[in-house]
């Protein structure tokens, strides 16, 4: 067996022998596995999702927007795993495809909205004061609207357009991130490291930069990961309602919205549901397990 | 007794939270780009120079944007939110309408989840680790993560389409007629008004709907009971309780559960907002005649004003909801009324 036993020195304290046993770095990630079955299982989907992403052109047997009149609204029994739709174009296809749209917006509006949140928290938290103030006071405010109906005002205002939507969703995406890193900036702010950097002399923004965002970064990376199942969702739900993407392109809310359409024919809107539903519990199940396995109670 | 200084500090961040709203409202309706009569007539009106002019003086438009903020703050306040461009009536009119159908929806799905959830979050935590709360769980991960408007559609076409089970869109049968509007919720009204059929009838096409709104609040209810429970049961006060040789629900239900409730209290203001997102999905797909509907078909014809009041109504009953959970919280918690 891969083990080493590690002793204390038994003349020094007899009453202690620890004993630790040191496990291949393979030997750890199958024990990560077999406790924690779900977000193995989630990163697994995740991955595999981000390679259809990629891969799409190629795995995929028709072309998105390839049209086949004679064959429209077949149903799944036919040739087409998914059935085709009322062009005639393959659902399948449409949906690999539909997987390029959604996974690069969900991860770009969590960058975004993330990136921007990032700055103001911290910001707000380094200067405290009235800039503190204010800047909470404003997520506060955007925190009032539910998010739909805020995305749904301000892509109305702007034009229904895709650009207009992904700012929509930054716009009530970036409180929640504001909010985390200016609680973390505080609590490490008060770490004896920083006071100790302060006091050799270190400049301000080398001081934020290196000591404090390092090391706040934790809790807003597993946040963000969390968060890209919930970008795509609300991105989606913004497609579906006719304010995001639009036909013909393959994204699934959009996709899902035209299904609604033909309930007969359910494949329509079926398939492209059933996307988003595994790509979010996917990540769900990921962020999760990454928040678990950094709390120390370990539940 | 009840701290009131508690409660009057609270009632007084409402006026500043409120006033903010309108705020962020007016910036919004005044950033669309183009002319705002343009966009809040619509093309019929605008060619008639006597309403265009008459749409410039009510909302100040010639004025500058401090004033216009100021005469936008007057029309609100005296409950003009504009005139719907689809239904040609007061945006006010149309939402007072409205309400009572998405108050009916929202309720049944919180009932549901509250049903539902907390049970299963109970259950979860006490058979911690054991294959019932590896199911619970991953059924709440589920929950969280489905999207509205397809488990609508998906359920309409199992339940609707396919196995005639339940009846389709719409709030009543099509041969019936609304009870006598007391509440504005049917099922309410019905059942004051002694309607069987109505009553029979509402409550139907209540089900489908209402399962499907309430997916993500069960889910996130069964997650925040069972961590709240899991961390409960471990301490103090329940080993002293099962100490003292109370049977093993008892200890449960009587000792760790009230304690437990205080975390789900507050994620019902984090469940409502989701409620209010997910109606405006639910009431598309299930022809639902809601504010949320109200708001979709505002949003695909442009409806400005209409767009704008939905957002503004839905903002007021969020903060006062999330009042109504603060001042709950702290009837629950006395740690918070001694603050």
């Amino acid at each position: 067996m891969n083990e080493t036993l590690i002793a204390r020195d038994i003349a020094a304290e007899p009453e202690q022998l620890v004993v630790a046993r040191r496990r291949s770095p393979a030997q750890r990630l199958a024990g990560f596995a077999r406790r924690n079955p779900l977000t193995v299982f989630g990163l697994a989907v995740v991955v595999l999702w981000i390679a259809v992403a990629i891969l799409a052109p190629l795995v995929a047997p028709y072309g998105p927007l390839q049209q086949d009149i004679v064959h429209r609204l077949e149903s799944p029994e036919g040739g087409h795993l998914f059935g085709t739709d009322d062009l005639g174009r393959d659902v399948f296809s449409r949906v690999l495809h539909g997987a390029q749209i959604s996974l690069p917006i969900g991860a770009l509006l969590v960058a975004i909205g993330g990136a921007f949140g990032t700055l103001v928290g911290t910001v707000a938290g380094y200067a405290g004061g009235i800039v503190d103030e204010t800047l909470m006071r404003l997520t506060d405010l955007i925190f009032a609207f539910p998010t739909i109906i805020l995305a749904m005002a301000v892509a109305a205002a702007l034009g229904p357009s895709l650009e207009h939507s992904i700012l929509a969703i930054v716009v009530v995406w970036w409180p929640s991130y504001a909010r985390l890193a200016r609680s973390m900036v505080l609590t490490v702010g008060q770490e004896e490291y920083v006071t100790a950097a302060r006091a050799l002399g270190l400049g301000r923004t080398r001081l934020v930069l290196s000591h404090i965002l390092r090391n706040a970064m934790g809790p807003i990376i597993v946040l963000a990961t969390l968060d890209v199942g919930n970008a795509i969702l609300t991105f989606s739900g913004l497609s579906f309602l006719g304010l995001g993407s639009t036909p013909p392109t393959p994204e699934w809310g959009s996709m899902v919205s035209t299904g609604a359409q033909e309930l007969d024919q359910w494949w329509l809107g079926v398939f492209p549901g059933l996307a988003i539903w595994t790509v979010v519990l996917a990540f769900n199940l990921l962020g999760d397990g990454l928040r678990d396995s950094l709390d120390p109670r370990g539940r | 007794m009840f701290s009131l200084s508690y409660l009057i500090r609270r009632l007084l961040l409402l006026i500043p939270m409120l006033f903010g709203v309108t705020v962020v409202a007016f910036v919004v309706s005044h950033v669309v780009p183009g002319d705002p009569a343009a966009v809040n007539l619509g093309q019929y009106a605008m060619s008639d120079p006597t309403i265009v002019a008459a749409f410039r003086r009510q909302w100040g438009l010639d004025k500058p944007a401090p004033l216009q903020f100021l005469v936008y703050m007057g029309n609100l306040l005296h409950g003009n939110l504009g005139i719907s461009q689809q239904t040609h009536r007061p945006v006010a009119v149309d939402l007072a309408q409205y309400l009572p159908a998405t108050a009916e929806l929202a309720l049944a799905a919180i009932l549901i989840s509250i049903l539902v959830g907390i049970p299963l979050g109970i259950v979860s935590a006490v058979y911690h680790n054991r294959i019932i709360d590896h199911i619970s769980r991953l059924l709440a991960l589920m929950g969280v993560s489905v999207p509205v408007f397809w488990l609508g559609l998906v359920g309409l076409d199992i339940f609707y389409v396919h196995f005639s089970l339940l009846p389709g869109p719409g709030r009543l049968d099509e041969s019936l007629t609304a009870p006598r509007t007391i509440t504005g919720l049917y099922t309410l009204d019905s059942l004051l008004t002694g309607n069987w059929t109505d009553l029979r009838s509402a409550l139907a096409h209540l089900i489908l709907p209402g399962l499907v709104l309430s997916g993500f609040s069960t889910g996130l209810f069964t997650r925040i009971t069972r961590s709240a429970m899991l961390e409960v049961l471990g301490l103090h006060y329940t080993r002293t309780a099962r100490a003292k040789g109370l049977a093993g629900w008892r200890v449960i239900l009587r000792h760790a559960f009230p304690n437990a409730l205080v975390p789900t209290l507050t994620s019902i203001g984090l469940a409502f907002a989701n409620l209010l997102t997910g109606a405006v999905l639910a009431e598309t797909i299930f022809s639902w005649p809601g504010i949320g509907r109200y708001a979709y078909q505002a949003a695909v014809n442009l409806d400005f004003p209409a767009i704008m009041g939905v957002t503004i109504l839905v903002a007021f009953i969020y903060i006062m909801v999330n009042l109504c959970v603060d001042v709950l919280y702290a009837l629950v918690d006395p740690r918070i009324r001694a603050r």
